[in-house]
This record gives structure tokens, sequence and C-alpha cells, in this order.
């Protein structure tokens, strides 16, 4: 139950395990501060209990010198939290604020309650007639960035794939860049994780990533006719 | 008791034999307004408590009949996750740790005859009646209640073919207008009471701390909840008559209304969450015999971490689609927020270092509040790396956070409060042992309930989802959700104890004693329970601060505010 990081689902992308570093330093820093104050508070809490024949102390506490006593502390909370900043700062920029270079963009519509996505096609251009659009089915290769266009037609949804490490959150009247990198072939779940009205619970698209071959293949088939 | 004519009581119109209906219904007595604050926060503690049993069962045994309820649909299934969030945070965290027992102490503690403004405090509790009245009667309207979280994001709530509820939501949007005039009518009353109606040497500083919290809680709410009300009447009118002000086709902007919400919303945490540190703060230096650690400083870190309230509440929208770039400097906002918090929690662990610590019951709840905090407090951090929030956002690890937190202050932190001061609201004592018991079980099974959530949220399990089961990777952790849902059935039943005990005291406790926990603080020195005007013809006087425990060189180990020492031998 404690050992938090066992949790977190297998981790299929480039920069999920960055993502994962950031949750496990927060995680030990964390732990230790649970162990050491609760540790500290329940030493107390015994060896301070009331016994006859002894007084409380009179400390105020208000003293700098009795003060420093958790000054010191505190100031070890705040240079923690820088550290858990500035470890956090360029992985958050790396995810959101970057995009690499990309040959696949796909945009993904989401409406009550099913995502369509939509593939530009040989052309690379959205809005020709090569354009093909599957519903709850987005192909990518592995070990290639993928761009996405994320974009809603009616309330607000936001596209998660825990396997991803990738959420973000679709506004209707936005198109909202996104970007991953898939690590491993399989097949994993694309839930909807914004509360988006009756059918909001099942809401969710399959997310098929396949080696550079059967990709291809996908391709070719998909794109036959044209 | 009360000597008639007395020369300081005639602003006030009294009489000393008051009706049925202007004692216990149309009263303007600052200790009876919030013993109905109390009330009707506890109905709304009952209402939302079984709102959220219907979900846990739905959740470990989705789409079987729940007892008493019949089956959860996915439609009924958003209602009971927004009205459950909605009653907990404005119907219930609310009336109870501001309304009861900011009404109830401000006066006492501070050495006034009532509040400033007793009429409008009187209006306050009626307003907010109405209110209760407003959200539950949104249950029955056709439609249902609302069903958009407690949140409200548009479009989802601004339009009524989105979610097929169209009443229930503008009564839900009227039924909040009513509560913040209400806590706006009471925030201001507190205000002007405790600045104006100090006795003769009650200055700031000498202050009890649940005072300074309530008073900080009470200005971060006039502070905050403008925007919000701007934006409630711009909802309300996207959905009345079909403006576009959050609706993107017509030049509006649903982001818009998540910068109102969460602007007022963050403070709204440390509205709730202040009071019940207060309370506690109050509870600690009583029952370890000792001053608390650092008077001043727990004051000033109220202030910053109120102040600073209001530049983090972006950290609840990092993936929501505004601008990535701003994400980092609210992080960092979020995550310093930590440090006031960590000085009052340490603070809080250092008084009772050489303290004489008795366990009586309100102490362990206070204990059991410290405890329970940290970990919500730890938990935070998580929720404030904006990286990290990437996957963690919108997940049961921040349902296990805001329950860490909420539940705590609420639950430990008000129960820390009611224990300590039943006796001066009631003129009764409670039972000690039934009273630990409904500690230790609430202890345990709010765990058993609350933390396994933290594991099946990193597991990657979204919040308001009706039915885990429709997703593969959810299937192998469903046993959490079956143990979270049998520890909420027990924590509920942990609390059969609370409710014979006070029935039980009531009826036929024993009579309360003017001081039982021989404690500092103004209150005391009032007859339980304290009469209307609460003190007779005179006024006490203070001498000196709030937590003045186990001064060397005195046989008692508590020196009240009001003694005046002839000569001190010092």
């Amino acid at each position: 139950m404690l050992n938090w990081m066992r949790w977190l689902p297998e981790n299929v992308s480039t920069y999920g395990g960055e993502i994962d570093a950031v949750i496990a330093l927060i995680y030990y820093v964390t732990l230790a501060w649970f162990f050491l104050t609760l540790g500290v508070f329940g030493f107390f809490l015994i060896r301070y209990r009331r016994r006859d024949g002894r007084r409380a102390t009179y400390v105020a506490g208000e003293r700098l010198r009795e003060a420093a006593w958790i000054l010191v502390p505190v100031a070890v909370v705040l240079v923690l939290d820088f550290w858990i900043d500035l470890r956090g700062g360029p992985v958050w920029a790396k995810v959101k604020t970057t995009m690499p270079p990309t040959e696949l963009t796909i945009q993904v519509t989401a409406k009550q309650f099913n995502w369509e996505i939509l593939y530009p096609g040989p052309d690379g251009k959205f809005g020709t007639e090569d354009d093909r659009q599957f519903d709850n089915e987005l192909h990518v290769p592995v070990g290639k960035p993928v761009r996405l266009v994320l974009k809603s037609k009616d309330v607000i949804h936001s596209l998660f794939s825990p396997n991803l490490r990738f959420k973000q959150d679709i506004v209707p009247g936005r198109a909202i860049p996104a970007w991953f990198e898939a690590t491993k072939p399989g097949k994993y779940e694309l839930p909807c994780a914004e509360l988006c009205g009756f059918g909001h619970s099942g809401m969710k698209a399959w997310l098929y990533v396949h080696s550079p071959e059967e990709y291809q293949k996908w391709v070719n088939e998909q794109w036959a006719s044209s | 008791m009360r000597e008639s004519g007395a020369g300081t009581l005639d602003t006030h119109e009294h009489h000393a034999e008051r009706g049925f209906w202007r004692t216990y219904v149309f009263s303007t007595d600052h200790k009876m307004i919030g013993k109905q604050y109390l009330s009707l926060g506890l109905f709304w503690a009952v209402v939302g408590g079984l709102l959220a049993h219907v979900m846990r069962w739905q959740l470990a045994w989705p789409d079987t009949a729940v007892p008493g309820w019949g089956e959860v649909g996915p439609e009924t299934y958003n209602v009971l996750v927004t009205m459950h969030g909605t009653i907990m945070v404005f119907f219930v965290a609310m009336p109870i740790l501001l309304g009861a027992f900011g009404n109830f102490l401000i006066p006492l503690m501070i050495g006034a005859r009532d509040m400033a403004f007793p009429r409008l405090n009187m209006l306050s509790v009626w307003v907010f009646a109405l209110a209760s009245l407003v959200l539950l009667v949104s249950f029955f309207v056709p439609g249902g209640a609302a069903s958009a979280g407690w949140t409200g994001y548009p479009p989802l709530s601004a339009k009524v073919e989105y979610t097929g509820v169209n009443w229930g939501l503008n009564l839900w949007i009227l039924a909040h207008a009513l509560e913040f005039a209400a806590f706006l009518m009471g925030g201001v009353n507190y205000l002007t009471t405790a600045i104006a109606l100090r006795v003769p040497g009650m200055t700031f500083f000498r202050l009890p701390l649940v005072i300074w919290q309530q008073l900080t809680a009470t200005t971060l709410f006039l502070l905050s909840v403008g925007p919000l009300i701007a934006g409630a009447v711009m909802l309300l009118l996207d959905r009345i008559i079909g403006t576009h002000f959050y609706a993107a086709e017509g030049g509006g902007d649903p982001l818009l209304w998540q910068h109102l919400f969460w602007f007022f919303g963050h403070p709204e945490v440390y509205v709730i969450l202040l009071p019940a540190v207060g309370l506690v703060l109050d509870v600690l230096p009583v029952f370890a015999r000792k001053p608390i650690f650092g008077y001043r400083w727990i004051i000033y870190s109220t202030i910053a971490a109120g102040g600073l309230s209001f530049i983090v509440w972006a950290h609840h929208m990092f993936v929501s689609g505004m601008d990535p770039r701003l994400a980092m400097p609210f992080s960092i906002t979020t995550i310093l927020i930590s440090v006031p918090f960590a000085y009052i929690m340490f603070a809080m662990i250092a008084t009772l270092y050489k303290g004489s610590i008795r366990f009586d019951t309100p102490m362990l709840w206070a204990l059991g509040f410290i405890a329970m905090f940290i970990v919500g407090g730890l938990t935070g951090i998580f929720n404030g790396s904006a990286p990290a929030d990437i996957y963690i956002s919108d997940t049961y690890f921040v349902v296990a956070h805001f329950h860490y937190t909420l539940f705590s202050s609420v639950v430990f932190g008000g129960f820390a409060g009611f224990y300590f001061w039943f006796p001066k609201m009631f003129g009764r004592l409670l039972s000690e042992p039934l009273g630990k018991i409904h500690f230790w079980l609430t202890l345990v099974f709010f765990n058993v309930t609350f933390f396994p959530l933290h594991n099946i949220g990193l597991a990657g399990m979204m919040r308001r989802i009706a039915n885990p089961l429709e997703y593969e990777y959810l299937v192998p952790h469903q046993w959490i959700n079956v143990v979270a849902t049998v520890g909420a059935i027990l924590l509920l039943a942990s609390q059969i104890p609370f409710v014979v005990n006070v029935v039980w005291s009531l009826l036929a406790g024993k009579t309360a004693p003017k001081n039982p926990w021989e404690a500092n603080t103004l209150e005391w020195t009032a007859p339980s329970p304290p009469p209307p005007l609460n003190w007779g013809a005179t006024l006490p006087v203070v001498y000196r601060g709030a937590y003045e425990y186990s001064l060397p060189d005195m046989a008692e180990d508590w020196l009240p505010q009001d003694r005046a020492l002839a000569a001190r031998s010092r």
C-alpha cells in the first residue's frame, strides 16, 4: 500500500519516465517527511503524556531562538520545494510547451461521447479528399513523435492515456496542440478524464501502437483506394 | 443572574423571558444562531453522507441495486457526484466551521454580549435556511438536480441539452447565491464584531487563535467571492436567455469560468481549513498545558497563507488548455504555500514538546487532525507540481488528497471543537468513553476508506466515472473500490456512538461546570450555557494572552485571561 511507485501503470512514452521521476522525487521526499514528522509527533505524545508530579514547561516559542527549532525545518521545506520545482520545470516544458518535429499530425475531435480521429492521408493536409476518420481508434507508429490537434464539438473533454502519461483537456473553440512518442507496440485505453455528461463513464478510445512495418501495412490498407 | 437596567446593556433590546419563537427560531442571540447553523450543517452532513454511500456502492458493485435506493444509472451518478461535493463544501463545512463555531465563539471569546449586528446575523442564518430549501427542492424538479460537477464547468453546465438538467441547475446556482449572501452578512458581522466589540484589554495580539483563523477565513471569503458571483450571473444568463459568455461559438470562453471559479475556489479551501486549524490550535494548549508554540508566528503564517491563496488558483487548471507557460509560475506559488502551513503544523507539534498531555476526547480529535492533515498536506505537493499533475489530475489521487485535507478539517477539526465546547454550548458533559470509541473507530475507518484511493488514483482511475469496470486496465484494481466502500459503510456506522452520546448527554448528562477543562479563554468565565448577553452586569476584563499555561512560580498550571494578579512575583 505504501509503495506508491509500483501502482503506476507501465510507461510506454518517451517522456513518461521523466514524469515518473518527478513523481518519485516527490514521493520519496514526502515519505521521508511523513515518517519524520509523525515520528516526532508520536514520540512527544508518549514522552510528554501526563504523569503525576511533573509539570509542563513554559515555552512560548516567541523568541527567535525558540522559533528557530521550527524555522530551520521550514527552511528545509522551502529548499525541497525549490528542488521539486527545478526538477519539474524542464519536464513540464518538454511535454507541454515544446513540440518536436513530426511527420504525422492527427486531429482528435471529442464529442459527447466519442472520439473522432482524423488522419490527413498521404498528402499530409487536412480538408482534402484523402482525409480518413476513425471512431475511437488511434493508430500510431512506435518510435515516432506524433502531433495531435485536439478539438471539441460540444463540452470540455480530456484525452487521457495512463500508459503514455498523457493528459490534456479539450476546450470547445480551441485547437490545442499536443504530442507524444510511444516506445512499445500494443493496445492501450484512452479514457475521457473530464466529466462530460451522462455518457462520460465509458467514453474511451483505443490507442494502437504499431511496429513501423505493421503501421505501414495499416496505412496501406486504409488508403488503398487513393 | 443579570442585573436589570445595567447601563452597558441598554443598547440591545432584551427581555428576561422570551417566547419559544424568539428563543429558538427567530433569535438574534449569536449562540442560538450558531446552534441553528450547526443543526442545518448536521442535517446536510447526513444527506451528503448518504449520497456518498450510494456512490461508493455503485463504484464497488456497479449496476447492482443499492439497498434502499435501487439501481444507479449514469445520469443519477453524475447528480450524486455533483450534489455530494456541493453539499459537503457549501452546506456542511461552511455552516459548521464558520457559521456555528464563528457565531458561537467570536462574541464569547472577545468578551462581547452579541454580534455587532444581531438582526443581520439572524437574517444570515435565515437566508442560509432559504438556500438549503432551494437546494433541497432542486432534487425534486423535473429533470432532476444539477449534474455538471460541483465545479459546474461550462459548456456542460451552460446548456440544458448537454446534461438534460434544466431547473435543477438553475436552482443550484440560486442556492449558491443565497448561501454566499448568508455568509457575506455573517462575514461583515464577524469582522465588525471582532474589531469593534473587544472587551478592554483584549488587544489583537491577545485574541485566541481560533478568532484569528475565523477572521482570516472570513476576509478570504469576502475578497474572493465577488468574481464567482459575477461568474455565476453570467452562467445563469447563458442558461436562461442564451448569452454566450462561456460559449465559444458566440465568442465566449469556457475557460473564463474556470479562472473565476478557482480564483474563489482556492481561497474557499482555506475558508474551510483555517477555522478547523483554529479549533485545533485552541484545543492543543489546553490539553498540553502549555502555551501555543509561536503565537505571533502562527498569525503571520496564517495571513501569509491567506495571501498566497489568491495567486495559486490556476494549479487546478494545469492541463485545462490555458497557456502552458503559466503552469510553472503557479506551480511555484502553490508549492510555496507549503511553507506557512509547514510552520503551523510544526508549531502544533512543538506545542506538545515538554507538555503534560491529557488525552481527553477533544485532544484526541485535535491530534487526529494533525496526523491526517499532514498526509493531506504532503499529497498536495504531488498535485501542485505541474508535471506530476499531468498524470495525477482528475484521478482518485486528487480525491484522496482533498478528503485527507477537507474531511480532516470538517470531521477531525470539527469534532475537536464540538467535544471541547459542547459543555459550554449545551451545559452538559459528554461521555468520555463513548467519545473515545467514536474517535478511534472514525480514525481507523477514515483511513480504510480514503487511503486506498491514493493507490487506485496512481493506477489511473478517473474521478466521476460511474463504472470502473468499463475500463480494462482498472478491472484488476477493483478490489480497492470494494475495500473503500466497506470502509465507508463502517465509517458511517462509527458515528453511532456520537449520536448516542449527544442524545444521552442532552437528556441525562451531567451538568457542566463553568470551566470543565481548566481553560484560559473568556468563554469559560461565562455560565454553561451562557445566558442571553453572555455575562451578568459586568463584563470580564482581559489582562493577558490566551495561552498562559504552566507559568513558572504559580501553583496552578493555568492563568485565565481575566484574572487580575495583585502582584506578580517575577
